[in-house]
């Protein structure tokens, strides 16, 4: 299970065709509408329970079929995009502000501040990825709002261990000593030079941890530490669709499909930020 | 009989694209032939060619192409293989990258014996070939891994492992590029001994000098093709070509001072007007230890004292590690030194601080080995003379003063060329109207023809200017060219200094005499007095 | 070969095991201080919880007065936060992780029963991640421009996939449709195979992927030119030189996997209602059983945290270059 924690460097040297990244855009479209406005892709209420219509296969007038309630899965799947997403992009956020902020903390409060903040860090990189949220789950309740903290949680070492890099990395390089040269105030030289090149990278790796986190938190919401039903969520749509597996495909197959189809387009753009950075770079 | 290399009418095609159109030439046995040209001239496929290593997607055609009489376009990959390594060695470019860092360096040596089963004993004959190639303890050497070898041993190593199945032609492509003087000395040595005892060598280098000292006969390439050939004295005393007498021409040496390089910059034929001015940084007995953990201080500089007067060039030599580069950085205040004081217009660094100290800092400029890295990489080249002067008119006038085209300078700065970079660094030094540049190896990574250009450019903006340099260097020939004074540096301690003439034409100490002794180039430097300017 | 052994010296330990040995120690050392903070920081999040440090301990079950009682003297609760936190370090430090309440057992019992099922499930992936990546990476490091990018597309799909769903789909096809392997809670092999797929897709996508693009990136370097120049074939060439090279990202990505196989292993258990670890501490999260939450995520940070120790100091014996300091 790939949490953004845990997440290796993603490897370079993908070249993505244009092709593929107009697609993912345009995935990325529909699944923001889903999140924002579901009522433009559908007009039926996903908690509506039909009970003439329980467990009906895919056919013209619900697209997805309907689960053992007679809710219709179209309008399940498009109004659970909101809250999959949401946790996935909270979690990042928050991870993002924690690594940038801490990162840079270590990277700026010389030998003593770096090695008690490294030290902090690695205790919390001990606990792998996903017990990490069970931890706080336990602590807190299990909810939407846990599973974000306990993912953010676990991320913030990673990004902060990149951040710290890259502005010990920037600050060293020879254009930031040239810049100095200038006569440029310090501050200035920071802002102008060492924050923008130093925070490209991390929002880079950003966009394709944003892909492991949607995987983190559905599978959270699976095992039931998401959030509380009737929510729709794809996670525990997948869940709830497990136990009908023996008599129905199509509760297990959409929301998984919906979630493969956002990560893959998350994944997509994240890689060809990344790309376009290091051509930037090199 | 017939010679031991037959090349005719060979080409190598990337893609469709040619790398070499048609070149011809042979070697015979024990003789040293040398392909000489600049970057993409196609010289070193056109060696490999002779091995069947020219690369992924490489089409190789040629009218002939035989080795001892065995026509190489016919062999299949065994036969290859009975060939490589040992009937052709091949010492490539790169002695670091070109051993295996994950083991040991007699493991590569005895990789060839093994593969051609040419001793029975293994080892007594690796540390023979290691002892044969000038590596001390063959015995400690063998045991351990490149990176823990100085750069002569591992190109040293690198060659025992080419002439180890004992072939009968060796290939040494740039064998002293990044080597210092005196070790390149050596090494070219350890090759012209090689084939004194019989080896034919077939030598590919960028550099003239080298060429001219070691080789019987040589081909001057240029886009894949041979626009020139003979014996050395010949081609360099009377280049029938105008690309060899460009390059001859773009050799900075003691012969060429006072004159333009590239020929790009007539006004550099006009006599030097400079007089040099006050004293603008003077320097008393700076001493810098740097501490590694678990290992001797290393002495940067023990006790340097010198002067830098306005609109002179003041040129420091040295072998790497001698700290040439420490007291550059001392100079713009970026090393604090642990005793003694660095002095610009009268205040040392040490006495500046806040916007006092960046006022000063602006008035003295680097310039980098590596142009690229000094640049945000965000940047277009406009913007980045733009950041060292706001004033757009000024900034147009210095980008034409150093040869950058509008067309260029829009566009991000890892876009240009190498050459092209340089200028651009040299624009942004400028553009903060320094009184002084120090310049730290700033041709080093260029080609010759190129960095005629800079180093032209150079001498035109200081002519125009009146700017002061620092120019550090490893290479006597173009110190002795640009510089009008010298420091001669060695283990953080100048052995010698005075006017560039009298330093490197007549040295006086021992050291000195070494490093001078060490440059290639005596057969160029005869060639050159007798040739005719442009 | 043997004529590199014939130079006899008298026995002894040469200072580079010393060397060795002093790394292995130090990453140890660093190790455990790693977990020292791990157990700290329970510690302070079971005070931070809500309610009496016995509550929690005794995941708010019915208690009686003398369970009660015994809790407090085993943790010394009555005396200083102090005292408490060298008590609670002591116990944790013996191996003693505590009760737990809500299953009326010893943590360390309770865990040990599972323990075998989850490991059983995780070796099972190890060795199909080992097996499988090796087999597709030198397949898919052809030098075919269309089969590298259809192995790489595959392996960003892959990744894409959440492991659970996988599982699903595993389950409706195989076990619910076509009937090769049983369905939910077997404890033969034939049950493994579909959870160690499922669990074995993200580490074998990843894997292939760093250690073709080794092996792509090493045929580039200027020492393979050098050793074809010496006449050596393509096999010995990847053998003695190119796998090497390869491998050495691959080892930094072994702690990596163990992560996410923890991780990972909790969830596909769920999904395949197997028994093991996973379960446990499901139902100990749902129950808010502290002790137990705590035993398993410590256990799982020492194997982790371990792993990690001896990988840092496989790395370093790997490459003769990172040893200089």
């Amino acid at each position: 299970m790939v949490t953004a924690l845990d997440t290796p460097t993603p490897v370079r040297r993908v070249r993505i065709p244009r092709a593929g990244i107009a697609a993912a855009l345009v995935v990325l479209a529909v699944v923001a509408i889903a999140a924002l406005a579901p009522g433009l892709l559908t007009g039926v209420d996903p908690n509506h329970a039909d009970l003439g219509a329980t467990l009906r296969p895919p056919d013209w007038d619900h697209w997805f079929g309907t689960d053992q309630n007679g809710r219709d899965l179209f309008a399940r799947v498009a109004h659970g995009a909101g809250a999959s997403v949401l946790i996935g992009l909270g979690a990042t956020g928050l991870a993002l502000l924690g690594g940038i902020v801490i990162g840079t903390l270590a990277a700026q409060t010389g030998r003593w501040g770096d090695e008690i903040i490294s030290r902090l860090l690695d205790v919390v990189l001990a606990v792998p990825g996903l017990l990490l949220v069970f931890l706080v789950a336990a602590v807190m309740g299990a909810s939407g709002f846990t599973a974000t903290i306990g993912l953010a949680v676990g991320t913030v070492p990673g990004f902060a261990r990149v951040v710290r890099a890259e502005v010990l990395r920037v600050r060293a390089s020879t254009y930031v000593e040239a810049a100095h040269g200038l006569g440029h105030p310090g501050p200035r030289v920071v802002l102008v030079h060492v924050v923008p090149n130093a925070v490209g990278p991390v929002f880079a790796l950003a966009t394709v941890s944003l892909g492991a986190m949607i995987v983190a938190s559905s599978s959270l919401s699976f095992v039931g530490l998401g959030p509380k039903p009737p929510t729709a969520e794809w996670g525990a749509m997948l869940a709830a669709g497990r136990d009908l597996a023996s008599v129905a495909w199509w509760p297990t197959v959409f929301p998984g499909v919906a979630i493969t189809l956002t990560v893959l387009a998350v994944t997509v753009l994240g890689q060809h930020l990344q790309a376009r950075f290091e051509r930037r770079t090199v | 009989m017939s010679p031991l290399v037959r090349v005719r009418d060979l080409v190598v095609a990337f893609g469709g694209r040619p790398a070499v159109r048609g070149v011809s030439f042979d070697v015979e046995r024990g003789q040293v032939v040398a392909l000489v040209g600049e970057s993409g001239s196609g010289k070193s496929v056109t060696a490999r060619s002779l091995l069947g290593l020219c690369g992924r997607g490489a089409v190789v055609e040629a009218d002939e192409l035989a080795f001892d009489g065995l026509d190489l376009r016919s062999l299949g990959e065994r036969q290859w293989r009975g060939l490589r390594g040992r009937r052709v060695g091949l010492v490539a470019q790169d002695a670091l990258g070109s051993l295996d860092p994950l083991r040991r360096v007699g493991a590569e040596v005895a990789e060839p014996l093994r593969e051609h089963r040419i001793v029975d004993r293994v080892r007594p004959e690796v540390l023979r070939l290691l002892a044969d190639a000038g590596v001390p303890e063959p015995e400690v050497r063998e045991r351990q891994w490149s990176h823990q070898l100085s750069g002569g041993l591992r190109q040293r190593a690198l060659i025992a492992t080419a002439l180890a199945a004992r072939p009968e032609l060796l290939i040494a492509d740039e064998p002293t590029t990044a080597l210092d003087a005196t070790v390149q000395k050596q090494v070219l040595g350890l090759l012209r001994a090689k084939a004194a005892a019989g080896t034919a060598l077939l030598l590919i280098s960028h550099d003239l000098a080298v060429v001219a000292d070691l080789a019987d006969y040589v081909h001057v390439m240029k886009d894949g093709a041979v626009v020139e050939h003979g014996v050395p004295a010949d081609v360099l005393t009377n280049p029938r070509h105008p690309y060899t007498r460009a390059l001859l021409n773009a050799v900075p040496t003691a012969e060429r001072r006072g004159r333009g390089l590239s020929g790009t910059i007539p006004a550099l034929d006009q006599p030097d007007r400079r007089v040099p001015g006050r004293e603008l940084i003077t320097v008393t007995d700076v001493v810098k230890r740097y501490r590694v953990r678990g290992r001797p201080p290393i002495t940067a500089a023990a006790g340097v004292s010198f002067t830098v007067r306005a609109g002179e060039t003041l040129g420091i030599v040295g072998e790497s590690g001698s700290g040439k580069s420490t007291v550059g950085r001392m100079l713009l205040g970026l090393v604090a030194p642990d005793s003694g004081a660095v002095e610009f217009d009268g205040v040392p660094w040490s006495a500046r601080a806040g916007a006092e100290r960046r006022a000063a800092r602006r008035r003295i400029q680097m310039i980098y080995q590596d142009p690229l890295a000094s640049f945000d990489p965000r940047y277009t080249g406009r913007q980045i003379v733009t950041e060292a002067n706001p004033d757009p008119e000024r900034v147009a006038e210095l980008l034409r003063l150093v040869g950058l085209a509008e067309s260029q300078v829009d566009r991000p700065a890892r876009e240009l060329s190498g050459g092209q970079r340089q200028r651009l660094a040299i624009a942004r030094a400028l553009a903060a109207d320094p009184a002084v540049i120090v310049c730290d190896e700033p041709v080093s990574a260029l080609d010759v023809s190129i960095q005629a250009q800079v180093l032209d450019v150079l001498v035109d903006a200081q002519r125009r200017l009146g700017v002061a340099y620092v120019f550090i260097s490893h290479d006597l020939g173009v110190v002795h060219h640009i510089a009008d004074r010298v420091l001669v540096m060695r283990d953080g301690a100048v052995v010698e200094s005075g006017s560039a003439t009298a330093v490197l034409a007549e040295p006086r100490h021992q050291y000195t005499k070494d490093l001078v002794a060490a440059v290639p180039g005596t057969v160029l430097r005869q060639a050159q007095s007798v040739l005719k300017p442009g | 070969m043997t004529s590199l052994a014939i130079k006899s010296e008298p026995r002894r330990v040469s200072p580079a095991a010393v060397r060795v040995l002093r790394v292995v120690a130090v990453r140890l050392l660093g190790a455990v201080g790693v977990l020292v903070g791990a157990a700290t920081a329970t510690f302070f999040l079971i005070q931070a919880m809500p309610g009496s440090t016995t509550d929690v301990l005794l995941a708010r079950t019915q208690a009686s007065p003398a369970v009660r009682a015994q809790v407090i003297a085993e943790y010394r609760l009555d005396d200083s936060l102090f005292t408490q936190f060298f008590a609670y370090l002591g116990k944790l430090a013996t191996g003693d992780f505590g009760t737990s309440f809500v299953l009326r057992r010893p943590v360390w019992d309770a865990i040990g029963t599972q323990l075998p099922r989850t490991l059983e499930l995780v070796a099972a992936t190890l060795v199909l991640t080992v097996v499988a990546s090796v087999v597709l990476a030198v397949i898919g490091a052809g030098r075919r421009r269309w089969a590298r990018s259809l192995f790489s597309g595959v392996e960003g799909l892959i990744v894409a996939v959440p492991p659970f769903w996988l599982g699903l789909v595993l389950l409706g096809v195989f076990s619910f449709s076509l009937h090769w392997f049983p369905a939910i809670g077997s404890s033969d092999f034939s049950g493994l195979v579909l959870p160690a797929i499922a669990l074995a897709a993200h580490p074998v996508a990843v894997v292939t992927r760093v250690l073709r693009e080794g092996l792509l990136r090493t045929l580039d370097e200027p020492f393979v030119l050098a050793a074809r120049a010496r006449g050596i074939s393509e096999v010995a060439l990847r053998a003695r030189h190119v796998l090497r090279h390869a491998a050495l990202p691959v080892t930094s990505l072994l702690g990596w996997i163990t992560g996410s196989l923890i991780g990972g292993a909790v969830i596909i258990e769920i999904v395949f209602s197997r028994q093991g670890v996973g379960r446990l501490l499901l139902s100990a999260v749902q129950n808010k059983d502290m002790p137990l939450v705590i035993g398993v995520v410590l256990l799982a940070a020492t194997v982790f945290v371990v792993v990690n120790a001896l990988v840092d100091a496989a790395a370093w014996l790997l490459d003769p270059r990172t040893r200089e300091h």
